[in-house]
């Protein structure tokens, strides 16, 4: 027998795990990893946090607490308050910053038909969406619709005429027709692209090429002084459509390019797999090849997308009253001369909150549309 | 059973052109040939009928007139007598030269943005996503017309201006002045002297790899390249009694004389451009450098590289092959984005040939066409040279 009396202390049960050193874990750990690891760190910590220190609390000085939102011309604004961002011009112009100069009594049209494009948009967005094939198909006759409530039919709704569009009624209407006639064209010229008809071929690249090879603002002087030439005599069209189809034809192009860069990433064997089950070339792109192809392009996409929207700025420059073009006559206005930055903040916020929208919607599909095929 | 039988000779039927494999393609292609040469003719009767009709004929002889307008930008001489073709010129001179500094520093900004938004200090890569973020989602033309009425409306007036960084720039709300170079009769010996040493570079570092990969033996390039570049110039430059100087702004009544005359459209423009256009060089650069897989890195550690070398050798000729393409198609989009001076009236090409030569003219067909013909030839041109860096950098499979 072994003396246990000899042995002073025996544990019995483990000890209890310490908590972490403070410097491991925490928000003390925390700060040290990602704001202090190494000098270099340091000082661009220390940079930041001054430039923020500068820049902040000055830009929430002028744009909220010293800022004036109401008032009647830029005098008024000064004597409230001489430091501070003066709104009150986005106030009085909010009209005109939305509708252009659509007459007054009839904008319940072009808000009814935003408030119908958001119902024909929720069936292609979001699949849990109830009644999804009655919406699809009222999504289908919404260009339509659309069509009839902003420019009127000259018996039921007074027909508007489009000099009358303006602001970001204008800015939507491009943004959405650009963005639902160029995902098809482009997807045709991408398949006229890769196809292995020569001729075909030749007609598809030439188009892209040239398109992608001039800036937009050239085939918007095409649009504003040379269309007419290429119409037989007399005929003369609105240009507010002839911008539509040049946005249009531009837009495809970039997008057969994005397209056709997804159409090359997919592996070989799903086009030989396809020829191998005996299908057509339209059902074996419809069914096998393209919906891979989109999927995989779909960050191009949603950029083309993007790219389209803030490029509908440029129509100002052959004067539609856009956004833009609806600041012009303001800056020249004497009740408001002399402001500038408000404006063009306010209507970079507007493209921003949509641009950012997109890519953020992208993302959410992208992720999840990759769910399938995690290796 | 039955036997599979062998036809020989299947009579052609017309149906078969739609319905036969072997023929539906020629079927198609004739059928598109022929709507497009249709579509042609239609298009070209309209011109020509439509040009009769305006009285107007298709000739480029109004170049040749004089272009009585003033561009106020200019690298080379040009006064308002001068023809159209000669300020069409000077627009295309502008716009390169907005193109290039506006690649230059584009591509600064992007490779800080993107480097830095990899950074894992939390703050500036935050800051730095929400550069990226902004920039990205507001419009150009949005971005340069704010800059160019900031200019307008914040800088002071040329008599309130204050010069900075040593008289070096003066920021004025009628542009900004940088001093210019003056050049002595003596001075071009330094120039060719400089220009002399540059290829002495090019030529040192070819002779120095050649050498490595035949020896092994490693020469210390870069501090012998710098060495090269900076001695014979400066020891030509002394010698010769400092025969090239710096031409400072003055203030001169309302307005700045000597100098260098940056016009804020110019400044608004550029700076715009880079900005925005860095922005989507800094989501490539960063792109590029996150799909370098993390293997090579330590496989490069793995054979005894040291960091920089693992940079040099094996990280960057790797991220490079994914970066330089969709890099160069931003320049090639700066480029093209820069015809957007004609909203702030820089006079590049668009402005001039594509604006008041336009105008003043009439001749929209050819103004139009020449304007495409040129994006056209710049864009072509930097696709071919991307073709043949891919071609070159080209996963060598076996």
């Amino acid at each position: 027998m072994t003396d246990n009396s000899s042995i002073a202390f025996v544990m019995k049960e483990a000890k209890e795990a310490m908590p972490a050193p403070i410097t491991t874990t925490g928000p003390l750990a925390w700060t040290r990893e990602n704001l202090f690891s190494s000098p270099l760190n340091t000082a661009l910590t220390i940079l930041s946090l001054i430039f923020l220190a500068w820049m902040v609390p000055g830009l929430v000085q002028w744009a909220f607490v010293d800022a004036v939102w109401v008032a009647g011309s830029i005098d008024e604004c000064r004597q409230l308050s001489s430091e501070g961002a003066c709104w009150a011009v986005i106030t009085a112009r909010f009209d005109q910053f939305m509708f252009g100069f659509y007459p007054e009594d009839l904008r319940w049209r072009p808000i009814l038909a935003f408030v119908l494009l958001c119902v024909a948009l929720l069936p292609v967005l979001w699949d849990a969406v109830p009644a999804r094939k009655q919406l699809f198909a009222f999504s289908a006759v919404y260009p339509l619709v659309a069509f009839v409530l902003l420019w009127g039919d000259g018996w039921v709704f007074q027909s508007v005429s489009s000099s009358d569009f303006g602001g970001f009624l204008l800015t939507i209407i491009i943004g959405v027709t650009g963005i639902s006639f160029s995902l098809p064209l482009g997807i045709l010229l991408a398949l006229g692209r890769n196809s292995n008809m020569p001729f075909i071929k030749i007609i598809c690249v030439t188009f892209i090429e040239f398109i992608r090879g001039v800036p937009l603002i050239t085939l918007l002087f095409v649009a504003s002084t040379l269309l007419n030439y290429f119409l037989p005599p007399g005929t003369s069209f609105d240009l507010i459509l002839r911008v539509l189809i040049m946005v249009t034809l531009f837009a495809s192009a970039y997008m057969a390019e994005v397209i056709r860069g997804g159409l090359a990433a997919l592996n070989k064997g799903q086009y030989e797999a396809a020829d191998a089950l005996g299908l057509t070339y339209w059902q074996s792109m419809y069914l096998i090849v393209l919906p891979q192809a989109l999927k995989i392009s779909i960050p191009g996409i949603v950029n083309t997308f993007i790219g389209l929207f803030k490029d509908t700025t440029l129509v100002s420059v052959i004067g539609l009253l856009d956004p833009l073009g609806i600041i012009q006559p303001i800056l020249a206005d004497s009740t408001w001369n002399g402001l500038v930055v408000e404006l063009y903040v306010f209507v970079g916020l507007f493209f921003f909150a949509f641009c950012f929208a997109m890519s953020r919607y992208s993302m959410y599909l992208e992720r999840k549309l990759s769910t399938g095929d995690r290796h | 059973m039955s036997v599979a039988t062998y036809s020989p000779e299947e009579r052609f039927r017309l149906g078969m052109l739609w319905t036969d494999s072997r023929y539906r393609s020629t079927t198609i292609q004739t059928i598109a040939l022929f709507l497009v040469m249709l579509l042609g003719a239609y298009l070209i009767n309209n011109i020509i009928t439509n040009l009769a009709d305006l009285g107007k004929d298709f000739s480029f002889g109004f170049l040749f007139e004089p272009a009585y307008y003033d561009i106020n930008q200019r690298l080379i001489e040009y006064d308002s007598r001068s023809p159209h073709w000669l300020a069409a010129v000077v627009g295309i001179l502008n716009t390169l030269l907005v193109a290039v500094l506006g690649c230059a520093l584009a591509t600064v900004i992007g490779v800080i943005a993107g480097v830095l938004r990899l950074s894992k200090n939390w703050v500036i890569s935050k800051l730095m996503a929400v550069y990226i973020e902004v920039v990205r989602n507001v419009p150009l033309l949005l971005q340069i017309l704010l800059l160019y009425a900031v200019f307008i409306e914040l800088l002071p007036r040329p008599r309130g201006s204050e010069p900075m960084l040593d008289g070096f720039l003066v920021a004025t709300n009628r542009g900004f002045y940088i001093p210019s170079l003056v050049l002595a009769e003596t001075g071009w010996i330094v120039v060719s002297t400089f220009v002399v040493s540059l290829v002495g570079i090019f030529l040192f570092r070819r002779w120095a790899r050649k050498r490595q990969e035949e020896t092994g033996q490693i020469i210390r390039v870069f501090s012998i390249s710098l060495g090269i570049l900076i001695v014979p110039t400066a020891i030509v430059f002394f010698a010769l009694g400092s025969p090239i100087s710096l031409e400072y702004p003055e203030l001169k009544g309302f307005n700045y004389q000597g100098g260098i005359h940056l016009r804020n459209s110019l400044v608004a423009l550029w700076l715009a451009l880079s900005i925005y256009t860095g922005a989507f060089i800094g989501e490539i650069v960063r792109s590029g450098i996150q799909a370098i897989n993390k293997g090579q890195t330590e496989a490069a550690y793995a054979l005894g590289l040291r960091p920089n070398r693992t940079m040099k050798l094996v990280i960057l000729p790797q991220a490079l092959r994914v970066i330089i393409p969709p890099l160069i198609s931003q320049y090639l989009n700066l480029t093209k984005n820069s015809s957007l001076a004609i909203a702030v009236g820089y006079m590049d090409v668009t402005g001039t040939l594509g604006g008041i030569t336009l105008n003043q003219t009439g001749r929209e067909m050819e103004c139009v066409l020449l304007l495409m013909a040129f994006y056209l030839t710049v864009s072509l041109l930097i696709s071919a040279v991307m073709n043949k860096y891919n071609q070159s950098v080209k996963l060598k499979e076996r």
